[in-house]
């Protein structure tokens, strides 16, 4: 898998939608989510995402995640036209090369820190001792460290979205996919979080694309993406917004 | 990778304890019934068989009257036999051991202050040949005493126990109403029989001493017959018939007054009989292993469903659906089989407890045991794949969304 992607690496462009549409439904309840993206996301950037509710930015959010295909056009991932892949080499890509942080965390229950930060090691089959140690060095990273035995419950949001982006930068990700990660936090939280994010986007070079609805997490981007019912309305280097 | 998918399952059970317990419950039933129905129903065929070796092997039976299947038996029409018939056979038949003619009757047997209730057996040494009973201690019946009539009795162990207790029986003497005889001979113990009869429960008397000094009669009231090994009982059956039919001068559209029985058939009718009982409560109690099954079909079922939104992360960030479908399996089979277990250890403790109740030996049976526990997992891996294969094919997106 990894030698298909990197053979055919296009130096700026690590992402690429191609008159992407999404619609739900067929008939008369059909619902166009997406009605032609055309998108470049280059190796190291930072992006925001913006745009009123409804306007298809989780939607965008899925495909580019794999997690959900276009219904026309094309997305390639490294040049891969990650449409033609069957579900489980999706997952294959999801499990090598992205990390996922959501709004609602999504850690789970009952399952100490370590040990949700320690799965997605697991299913790439990382040995027992390594996968510890690693997770170690991430929830560090996060400064939770200390907090390694708690479960989601004894934690709060903040803490709990930690552990969610430990989570997804402890396979060291090309891209992190964060889909408004401060959503459920106070401002003081956000801003641990965003200073975080952009910590890993600086010293690791991991790609990040995040949804938010605030300017003031948005300002930590370098690029700002409006969307607009299902279309990209801006797309602008973040120093002319300010 | 599999090692983390079992502890997993042990995590995930171990978490619902009680909804897991509940669900192995029909698992548990299902295999305790089999262990259980199984291990008595082979106890009891064992002790069928073992019973044909006491009753002794090649056994024909002649009585007097018609057979009739069913309730109600012998009709007790025809004629008592004489000691003719009996030397008859003896004579006339070839490929015997033994030839046994017997009258019995119930009985008071009395010595010193001791009363006891029982029956007794007038009959030759020919008869402890048939029967395969062996003398404890003491000695058979000589010749004269057999001719003469006289007062002397072998005791069987019930009788010797009641009569005697601990002390030594051998040259005293009791009483059968109105006869004193000399005890000359005891019994080994043969036990219960499978009918639930006490088999020891009997006095042996020369048969004319019967017949002359307690009967008042000449009647022989049935003859045993014991053929030599490697001769066909329905050979000699058919044989005796024959002479018999002659002897009681029964025409040829004339219906027997008497009939012969093989004790073997019997024997074999019994086992027969306990292995088709055995066969069916084991089928019964497969019946309760698949809805056990289906109990734990039902319960992953729930627990997909419960679990939706944890599945949604495990395939977000990179479980393939087989993982999943695996989690979900070796959830299911590490379940049932842990079910399958218990219910080993419970049908064997019960097995055990009932074989006692029952008075059947209790044969244990490693093969039942695995195929048991092999089964138990088999229900896991079918009825697990279901539920497990629905988890693997979930959405992740709609999982995730999941409340
Ligand atoms: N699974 C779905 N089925 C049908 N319609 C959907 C589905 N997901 C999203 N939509 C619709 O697509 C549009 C875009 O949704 P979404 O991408 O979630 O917007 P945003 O994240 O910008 O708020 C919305 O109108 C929403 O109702
Ligand atoms: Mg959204």
């Amino acid at each position: 898998m990894k030698t298909t992607f990197s053979t055919q690496i296009s130096e700026h462009s690590l992402i690429e939608l191609q008159g992407v549409t999404k619609v739900y439904g067929t008939g008369s309840a059909a619902m166009k989510a997406l009605r032609g993206i055309d998108l470049h996301i280059s190796q190291g950037e930072f992006v925001a995402v913006m745009g009123p509710s409804g306007s298809g930015k989780s939607t965008c959010m899925n495909i580019l995640g794999c997690l959900d295909t276009p219904s026309n056009g094309a997305y390639l991932f490294e040049g891969v036209d990650v449409g033609k892949l069957s579900r489980d080499q999706r997952a294959l890509l999801r499990r090598h090369y992205l990390g996922f942080v959501f709004q609602g965390f999504n850690l789970l229950n009952r399952t100490s820190a370590i040990e949700n930060v320690e799965l997605p090691l697991v299913y790439r089959g990382v040995p027992a001792h390594e996968r510890r140690e690693s997770a170690l060095r991430a929830l560090e990273a996060v400064g939770l460290k200390g907090w390694e035995t708690h479960t989601p419950g004894e934690l709060s949001g903040g803490q709990q979205q930690r552990v969610a982006i430990a989570r997804a930068i402890v396979t060291d990700p090309k891209v992190l996919l964060a889909d408004e990660p401060t959503g459920n936090l106070d401002s003081a939280r956000s801003r641990e979080v965003m200073e975080m994010l952009d910590a890993f986007n600086h010293e690791y070079g991991i790609t990040i694309v995040l949804v938010t609805h605030d300017a003031d997490m948005a300002a930590y981007a370098k690029r700002i993406i409006r969307f607009l019912d299902g279309i990209i309305d801006t797309d602008e280097e973040n120093g002319k917004m300010l | 990778m599999l090692r983390e998918t079992i502890l997993l399952a042990f995590r995930e059970i171990r978490r619902n304890l009680m909804r897991s317990s509940l669900t192995i419950l029909g698992i548990v039933i299902g295999v305790a019934a089999v262990i259980t129905m199984v291990t008595l129903g082979r106890g009891a065929t064992a002790q069928v068989t073992s019973d044909i070796t006491k009753l002794g092997t090649n056994l024909l039976q002649i009585r007097p009257g018609q057979h009739r299947h069913g309730p109600g038996g012998t009709q007790s029409t025809g004629a008592m036999f004489k000691v003719d018939d009996a030397d008859a056979i003896a004579r006339e038949i070839s490929g015997l051991v033994a030839v046994a003619p017997m009258a019995s009757q119930s009985t008071q047997a009395i010595y010193g202050n001791e009363n006891w209730a029982t029956s007794v057996i007038g009959s030759t040494p020919a008869y402890l040949v048939v029967r395969n009973w062996q003398l404890e201690s003491g000695r058979q019946f000589t010749d004269s005493e057999l001719r003469g009539g006289k007062g002397v009795c072998i005791l069987g162990a019930t009788v010797r126990k009641e009569l005697f207790g601990g002390q030594n029986p051998l040259g005293n003497t009791i009483r059968l109403e109105k006869l004193s005889c000399q005890v000359i001979g005891v019994l080994e113990s043969k036990g219960q029989s499978s009918f639930g009869t006490d088999q020891d429960d009997f006095v042996l008397i020369p048969l004319r001493t019967l017949q002359r000094r307690m009967a008042g009669n000449i009647d022989v009231s049935r003859i045993y017959v014991s053929a030599e090994d490697g001769v066909s009982t329905s050979k000699v059956e058919e044989d005796i018939q024959r002479l018999m039919r002659e002897r009681r001068r029964i025409t040829m559209n004339e219906e027997d007054d008497f009939h012969v029985r093989d004790m073997q058939e019997l024997v074999s009718t019994m086992t027969g009989t306990t292995r088709v009982l055995t066969g069916l409560l084991g089928a019964v109690a497969a019946v309760s292993l698949l809805v056990g099954g289906i109990g734990i079909m039902n319960i992953m079922l729930v627990s997909v469903t419960e679990r939706t939104r944890e599945i949604g992360i495990r395939l977000a960030i990179g479980a393939l659906e087989r993982d999943v479908l695996m989690q979900f399996l070796v959830e299911a089979v590490v379940l049932s089989s842990f079910g399958g277990l218990i219910g080993i250890i419970l049908g064997v403790v019960a097995a055990a407890i009932g074989a006692r109740v029952l008075a059947v030996p209790f044969v244990f049976d490693p093969g039942i045991v695995a195929i048991a526990f092999l089964f138990s997992a088999a229900v896991g891996v079918i009825f697990g794949y279901f539920p497990a294969r629905q988890a693997g094919q979930l959405d992740p997106i709609e999982a995730l969304r999941h409340e």
